[in-house]
């Protein structure tokens, strides 16, 4: 095969791969597991409040 | 500080560990860089020994601010991070355990043998080969802990920041590995496995991926995590973070010849390089324009949280350096800006603005909660430490542009009948004023890294073992 050919498969792969991971990204059924994924910075939320909480109590017992 | 043995708490102790050892290399690192801009300014301060020459503190510097200081910044949020959005605890204590205390190792010897003129003489690969074989021990260690968590995660998603993580984690293991192979034949001697032109691509493909990889993917993990937690609000847009994911580590591995523009190296392999680091500009403002949007109707903030604007400002000059880049990569720009200080000054636009303003933002987030602290010591100190910090890499960047520039446009400058206009020593001397601003500006910045020293060891005296442990237990 020609090196030409080979480069321009490769180019278009790289295109359609791109392409690709748009509209999976961007479809609507993809929607709610992203939007779930997005929250897993907050799952320790309620920790950290309660921990902070707690905190609040002692120094207050403290006093 | 005791770690917590119980399955229901995370290991917090490599993340403090980590989060320590980051200020102290920081402070190191920076302080040493210092001292080689001082010796740029005044020679002397070479003091004519082989083990202060320029030449040998230099790599050392660079090994310090990247592989100490934001390795460590890495390995520790990156702990942090994976164990909190699994909400499991890590993988292995002892292999976590090792992963620290085998890349201090690492740092230690990289200490040692520089100075002593022992190097492999590949730019940010210059360790020579036992240290390397240290290197990809703890690395496979790092990757199972890392890996071996994800697989035991209690939820159901893998959260954008740990993709991130992952592919540095993976790309550097291959980086490292395909770039060190040597022949040894001795202890401390050995000569690479590639030669010529061939040599310099493997190097350059190396080196323009660990920017790629270790000082933009595996912080844009972290800035994933930290920017959401910090501003209390989820991610701009989730789904523009997996585009950018896939195109940002499609594209980088590419870029690396446009280090060797107008060299032996193949004028296909060298435009190549050029077009795709101009591609690259879309997915790293993707990116950045992910992580500031994260603002969006939260902006205030920034008016009272001095950490928030630790990460924005990172955001900021993480923009400006990836469209610098870019443009520094076109060749007609690159033959007036390569070998000149625009490119050292390009590098700190991205490496004090971007990789160490995002750590120290990420570190006062994590330091405290790692300590079981609510916050750091000081707020006031820590605004204090980020008004250094912008103040000195603006007159770090700002400096090196001008020299950068005039020493372009003096090297190029040509009389009517052909000879050089200027000598080099003539555009050494233009470049003096710089020097002098540049020392400055890092100073500034070294200065801020103390008082975050200050502060992180206040808060850290002040954390109960009780508190540390009570702090670790997962919700």
């Amino acid at each position: 095969m020609d090196i030409n050919t080979l480069r321009g498969i490769a180019t278009i792969f790289a295109m359609v791969a791109f392409i690709g991971i748009v509209i999976w990204a961007y479809s609507a059924y993809k929607k709610k597991d992203f939007d779930e994924a997005a929250q897993l910075p907050f799952a320790d939320d309620d920790k950290d409040q309660l921990t902070r909480e707690q905190k609040d109590t002692r120094s207050k017992e403290n006093e | 500080m005791s770690t917590a043995t119980t399955p229901t708490a995370y290991n917090y102790k490599v993340v403090r560990q980590f989060a320590v050892m980051t200020v102290v290399w920081g402070i190191i690192g920076m302080a040493l860089g210092v001292f080689l801009a001082a010796q740029l300014v005044w020679p002397a301060l070479n003091f004519d020994l082989p083990w202060t020459s320029f030449g040998r503190l230099r790599p050392l510097h660079t090994n310090a601010v990247i592989f100490a200081f934001g390795g460590c910044a890495l390995m520790g949020t990156s702990f942090y991070v994976v164990q909190r959005t699994s909400q499991t605890r890590l993988f292995s204590d002892s292999l976590a355990s090792f992963v620290f205390w085998g890349w201090q190792a690492v740092i230690v010897a990289a200490v040692i043998t520089l100075p002593l003129g022992l190097t492999s003489t590949k730019e940010y690969a210059e360790l020579e080969w036992p240290i390397d074989l240290l290197i990809t021990a703890v690395w496979v260690a790092y990757a199972v802990v890392f890996f071996g968590t994800i697989m035991k995660r209690k939820m159901k998603h893998i959260y954008v920041a740990n993709w991130f993580y992952g592919a540095f984690i993976i790309t550097i293991a291959v980086l490292h590995i395909v770039n060190n192979m040597a022949m040894p034949v001795s202890l401390f001697k050995s000569y690479s496995m590639y030669a010529g032109a061939t040599d310099a691509m493997i190097q350059w493909w190396y080196g323009h991926n660990a920017v790629g990889f270790f000082l933009t993917a595996g912080f844009l993990g972290m800035m994933y995590y930290f920017v959401p937690k910090q501003t209390e609000r989820p991610v701009y847009s989730y789904r523009l973070s997996i585009v950018h994911f896939w195109a940002l580590i499609g594209l980088y591995i590419w870029a690396g010849p446009h280090h060797l523009h107008y060299t032996a190296l193949p004028d296909w392999a060298q435009t190549l390089g050029m077009v795709m680091s101009l591609i690259l500009l879309a997915p790293s403002w993707g990116g950045m324009i992910n992580g500031m949007m994260t603002l969006s109707g939260a902006w205030h903030k920034l008016r009272t949280d001095p950490i928030l604007r630790f990460l924005v400002v990172a955001l900021a000059f993480y923009g400006m350096s990836t469209f610098e880049g870019p443009m520094m990569a076109i060749k007609t720009v690159n033959a007036l800006s390569h070998y000149t200080d625009w490119t050292i000054g390009h590098v700190h636009a991205g490496a004090l603005g971007w990789v160490a303003m995002i750590s120290i933002g990420a570190v006062y987030h994590m330091l405290p909660k790692a300590f079981g602290r609510e916050q750091m010591h000081s707020i006031g100190l820590i605004n204090a430490h980020f008004w250094l910090a912008t103040i000195g890499t603006v007159l770090y960047i700002v400096s090196m542009w001008v020299n950068g520039i005039t020493q372009g446009l003096m090297w190029r400058a040509v009389n009517v009948d052909g000879t050089l206009t200027y000598s080099f020593v003539e555009a050494l001397e233009a470049s003096h004023p710089g020097y002098i601003v540049r020392m400055i500006g890092g100073l500034f910045f070294v200065i801020g890294m103390l008082l975050m020293g200050y502060n992180s060891w206040r808060t850290i005296r002040a954390s109960k073992p009780a508190e540390a442990q009570a702090a670790a237990q997962i919700a």
